[in-house]
């Protein structure tokens, strides 16, 4: 939801700064300065990796280029001395995937609790904020231990699935509060006069309003996971998520195989991205087709 | 489409959120089948959780609520065959018109094809066939308004409860949408029960108005007997058009008495059939604007009529009278609504003197 918003004020944006310009003050050039570099302050190292991802056998980790090939993409997939990334990539794949839909599903069903007061809802909103709080790093080896106590083995799909959700439950609950705030009670009161059900309502009113929101939480969840390293370093147990392994591969791979890592991980988050917005915008346009049906 | 069975009664309804205050303190109200009753008040007078607790939304704390002779408290809306149109309208932001007006049926389990053929016969009836495909948002608050009335009469209700309807729609579209409530309602020939808070909206639309206060019924009548015959001072000047003068009886003398205030003296009052006035008691009277006429001070007093004096504080032109505001008998506003040709012919200005005369059966002896 938020990235729609961006979008809205920005088309804005263009509109106004459409005007003579002999019209702006020298502030605009001190900012418009300090904007470019930090947009290559930003992007520059990322563009560094992803083009040296792409050179050939005898390629190094500084600048120049040596050659032009996806050697070390086909690298990474061999699994000789790069580490066990496709393993890995698909473990993260699975849980960010667990992740998204238990962080859906709960931040939906809080987000309706909490529309209302109920018995220790302080509580529960101080505990939250409080695990989204407290160092990552902590958390994690706390878990670790917890589990190492009670004699249970860590694994990426229990310890480490539950660490992730210390993190993104609480995101995706706040997010919630927000997206909530669409919800007129009024429509649910008028789905219920209509003779719906509870479960019609939500299934015909709350749900579909409420969708892009829903799918702003999803893509919040995944990503938080896909790329989350302190709460899993120490619950993922014996096998890694693609995060560890690419720190693992800092230590001890000194090719480009690491860079090209970063670049297939790069493509794939903005795959996400772009499947997630792209149904947000599918949902406005069916919307809007209405529109041009009937006129 | 009259069902019959839609006549209404709250027995001794009370409804109180934390068990000391009461939204609703007592009521017993019978509303006969058929008619648009106006529940009318401030907010916060109980009037709108009235509608709810007939709508099935909300419980009483005590008190029967009967539609039809039946006992309804405690079963869904739809058991009830009510139906409600929210102020906001609340019509579903991601549904097309017709699936706006088709969900009842939706949710009844209709087929698509069988929904779609009775929403689009509603559609026909609101004058909205070309808008069917469109969403709410981009609709006009009128036919919003026409879309919240379709879907809330698709359900073939016997009473349809309207929470301030019109309160959304500007002056100019209020007006209109009036007369189609009106109309809609005749039409389909089913109880309404409208809550508003204006009363030229209450007076205008309602075979019954009720005026409501702090939880309690303050008179429930027609609606030329509400504001021509108020009962008490509050609805008096809560209908308004009326003038409110309190005072002491001064003088009984058979058929007329003297009231007198702090102010002024001698007003001559009517001695209404069954009300029995004693010496020295006191008593608010109210006489309607409309029947105030104004003459210089010192002028002569018509046989029959009675008047106070004061000065003119202020005059605005109405069109078809001149409102003119004074201050007499104590009162802040006393106003007179005197036609407009009178008007000129006296050519009164602020700072004037004159005398407010009325007949002295014009009077209205308030309880």
């Amino acid at each position: 939801m938020t990235d729609v918003t961006n979008a809205t004020i920005s088309t804005r944006g263009k509109r106004r700064a459409r005007r003579n310009s002999s019209d702006r003050t020298w502030t605009f050039y001190v900012l418009a300065a300090f904007f470019a570099f930090y947009v290559i302050a930003l992007y520059g190292p990322m563009l560094s990796i992803y083009i040296l991802s792409f050179q050939d056998l005898r390629g190094g980790l500084v600048f120049p280029m040596r050659g032009f090939s996806l050697y070390w993409f086909n690298e990474l997939i061999m699994q000789t001395r790069a580490g066990d990334v496709s393993g890995s990539f698909t473990r993260s794949i699975y849980l960010a995937i667990a992740v998204t839909v238990i962080t859906v599903v709960f931040s939906f069903m809080a987000g309706m609790a909490f529309r209302r007061r109920f018995r220790g809802d302080t509580i529960v909103f101080y505990l939250m904020i409080g695990s989204l709080v407290a160092p990552g790093l902590v958390l994690g080896i706390g878990i670790g231990l917890g589990f190492d106590m009670a004699g249970i083995p860590t694994n990426w799909f229990t310890s480490a699935l539950g660490a992730q959700l210390s993190w993104t439950l609480p995101f995706g609950i706040l997010v919630m509060f927000a997206v909530m705030s669409r919800l007129n009670s009024d429509w649910e009161e008028a789905a219920r006069d209509l003779g719906a059900s509870r479960a019609q309502t939500i299934g015909l009113v709350v749900l579909p309003v409420l969708a892009p929101g829903l799918i702003a939480v999803a893509l919040f969840g995944f990503t938080l996971s896909y790329d989350e390293f302190a709460r899993t370093l120490q619950t993922a147990g014996a096998q890694n998520t693609l995060p560890l392994e690419i720190w693992s591969m800092t230590l001890n791979v000194t090719s480009p195989a690491l860079y090209a890592l970063g670049t297939v991980s790069t493509v794939i988050s903005f795959l996400i991205i772009g499947v997630s917005l792209g149904s947000i915008i599918l949902l406005q346009r069916r919307n809007a087709a209405r529109k041009n049906i009937s006129e | 489409m009259g069902t019959g069975n839609g006549d209404i009664e709250l027995a001794g309804v009370t409804k109180s959120y934390d068990g000391e205050t009461f939204a609703v303190d007592g009521i017993n109200l019978k509303i006969p089948d058929g008619a648009y009753c106006c529940l009318l008040g401030p907010s916060g007078c109980g009037k709108s959780t009235i509608l709810r607790m007939i709508a099935g939304h909300e419980d009483p704390t005590h008190g029967e609520i009967l539609i039809g002779g039946e006992d309804v408290v405690g079963l869904d809306p739809v058991e009830r065959r009510t139906a409600m149109m929210f102020q906001s309208y609340a019509l579903f932001p991601h549904l097309s018109v017709r699936d706006n007006i088709a969900f009842a049926l939706r949710v009844r389990g209709l087929s698509k094809a069988e929904r779609n053929a009775k929403a689009d016969a509603m559609i026909e009836k609101v004058h909205l066939t070309e808008f069917a495909n469109r969403l709410p948002s981009q609709l006009s608050g009128g036919q919003q308004q026409r879309v919240a009335l379709a879907r809330a009469a698709i359900t073939e209700p016997r009473v349809l409860l309207l929470d301030e309807p019109l309160s959304a729609l500007d002056e100019h579209l209020r007006i209109k949408m009036r007369a189609e409530l009106s109309r809609m309602q005749r039409d389909l020939g089913i109880t309404f029960i409208h809550v508003t808070h204006t009363q030229m909206e209450a007076i205008a639309l309602a075979d019954m108005v009720v005026v409501m206060d702090q939880g309690k019924i303050r008179q429930s009548g027609p609606a030329r007997e509400v504001y021509a015959e108020p009962k008490n001072r509050y609805v008096a000047e809560f209908i308004g058009g009326q003038n409110v003068i309190s005072g002491k009886v001064s003088y009984i003398n058979g058929t007329r008495a003297t009231m007198a205030g702090a102010t002024y003296s001698n007003i001559e009052i009517p001695l209404a059939n069954g009300k029995r006035l004693e010496d020295g008691q006191s008593l608010d009277i109210a006489i309607r604007r409309d029947d105030i006429d104004l003459v210089r001070a010192g002028g002569d007093l018509p046989d029959g009529s009675t008047s106070v004096e004061g000065a003119i504080t202020g005059v605005e032109y109405q069109g078809t009278f001149v409102k003119v505001m004074m201050e007499a008998a104590g009162e802040e506003e006393f106003v007179a609504y005197v036609p407009e040709r009178r008007f000129f012919e006296e050519s009164l200005s602020i700072g004037d003197r004159v005398l407010a005369i009325w007949q002295i059966d014009h009077a209205h002896l308030l309880a």
